[in-house]
């Protein structure tokens, strides 16, 4: 019975990163759009510097960021369903997937695409560098905890 | 003119509201005949004639000039309307209502290569997110304002073409060829996000005749409105692959400790 639940775990590994990786997308572009464009109102909806690329890359990763919290959701609740959850992929996945789409946001389409800035009328070196530091942090964090866990699976594994 | 107006509102009243009779008396049919038909597809269809209904007495109105009130229009008849529509699951009542013979006439319609080619994902979002470019970044808006007949057919195209989308994401009603969640999600995807870039196009590049007032608070409408609507399509979506995904209870006992 025990090896058939790990065997299970391995199956479901890969969904696990995925699952956190979609929902850390879907929670990091939610706390832009709530924070920063309704209730801080820092973030503009249209900026007149906005390219055509830029608009386009806007759109998909907005459209995509809700199929990704919703998805990344529904993946969560399938893996518990099945009980292969694995805390350590899943929050890996969450901080890879927020710091990842946080970093797009905050070297592409903020810089090079000038969809919008973080604020306006101040000085924007701090909040440039507060978002993007913040962003590299988070990827770094996630791909060490999913690194670990994979480690500590080959370990059990090995000891199997 | 007025009384016109009045008459074609009563008219279309009518006529919608006396849908939402046939769907009901539908449904307590096929419950006497077969299982009982849920309660909550009869709300999803009353939500959607209802929403169609005030759609079209908007569209009736003489301020249907301002682009605000377009919107919300656009976003009833286009958006909120074909939705529940959908969610109701029409075809399927219509299937049950009818004896076996007549059922088999409509599922041969259903299985026509013409109706195939309608509920492609593919096809359907061209339809709806083409059309919905061709109406704000090319001169028919505003040629759409001066013929009440171009006015009629556009508002056509946005039900139908809305309707074919969320059909063709969503598996209620039957479809003879299906295509397989990925597929749908990623075209889902795309359609919402056409629907966004157009959004933002609006703001920034009004439709002529519009101000620039007034395309910030359509668009708005547009982005946010839309969104909303969407998500409630995304959830259902993810809930169908959910369902679909559910392991075998042979499985899960063989996973019990």
């Amino acid at each position: 019975m025990r090896n058939n639940a790990t065997s299970d775990n391995y199956r479901y590994s890969s969904r696990n990163v995925w699952s956190g990786i979609l929902f850390g997308i879907g929670i990091a572009a939610f706390i832009d759009e709530c924070i920063f464009h309704q209730l801080l109102h820092w973030h503009h909806f249209y900026d007149n510097s906005t390219t055509a690329v830029g608009l386009v890359s806007d759109g998909l990763f907005h459209a995509f960021s809700w199929f990704a919290t919703i998805a990344g959701l529904f993946l969560f609740a399938d893996l518990r369903r099945r009980n292969v959850l694995w805390a350590g992929k899943w929050w890996g996945g969450v901080l890879l997937g927020a710091g990842g789409f946080q970093l797009y946001d905050g070297t592409i389409q903020h810089k090079l695409l000038r969809i919008h800035q973080i604020r306006y009328y101040v000085d924007i070196l701090p909040y440039d560098l507060t978002w993007n530091i913040l962003a590299v942090i988070m990827t770094v964090l996630g791909i060490l905890l999913i690194l670990r866990a994979k480690q500590q699976s080959l370990k059990t594994r090995g000891t199997n | 003119m007025s009384h016109n107006h009045d008459f074609s509102n009563l008219l279309w009243t009518t006529f919608l509201a006396s849908g939402i009779l046939v769907y009901v008396f539908a449904g307590l049919y096929s419950s006497r005949k077969l299982k009982n038909w849920p309660i909550h597809r009869y709300i999803f269809w009353i939500i959607g004639t209802l929403s169609l209904i005030i759609g079209a007495f908007l569209m009736g109105k003489p301020s249907h000039h301002s682009f605000g009130t377009h919107m919300l229009i656009h976003l009833l008849i286009g958006m909120i309307s074909p939705l529940f529509l959908v969610l109701s699951a029409p075809m399927t009542l219509i299937l049950k209502s009818l004896n076996v013979s007549h059922a088999r006439i409509v599922t041969c319609v259903l299985k026509s290569k013409l109706i195939n080619f309608f509920i492609n994902p593919f096809v359907a979002a061209v339809m709806n997110a083409g059309g919905l470019w061709l109406l704000y970044t090319t001169g028919l808006y505003t040629k759409m304002q001066a013929s009440a007949l171009l006015h009629v057919l556009v508002h056509l195209h946005l039900f139908l073409a809305g309707y074919l989308s969320a059909l063709s994401i969503i598996y209620i009603d039957p479809v003879h060829r299906r295509y397989s969640f990925k597929i749908r999600a990623i075209v889902l995807v795309a359609t919402i996000a056409a629907h966004d870039i157009l959004s933002k196009f609006i703001y920034a590049h009004p439709p002529k005749g519009v101000s620039l007032n007034e395309a910030h608070s359509g668009a708005m409408l547009m982005y946010y409105g839309g969104d909303a609507v969407e998500l409630i399509i995304l959830i259902v979506l993810c809930y169908q692959w959910f369902k679909a995904e559910k392991p075998r209870k042979s499985y899960v006992l063989a996973n019990d400790p």
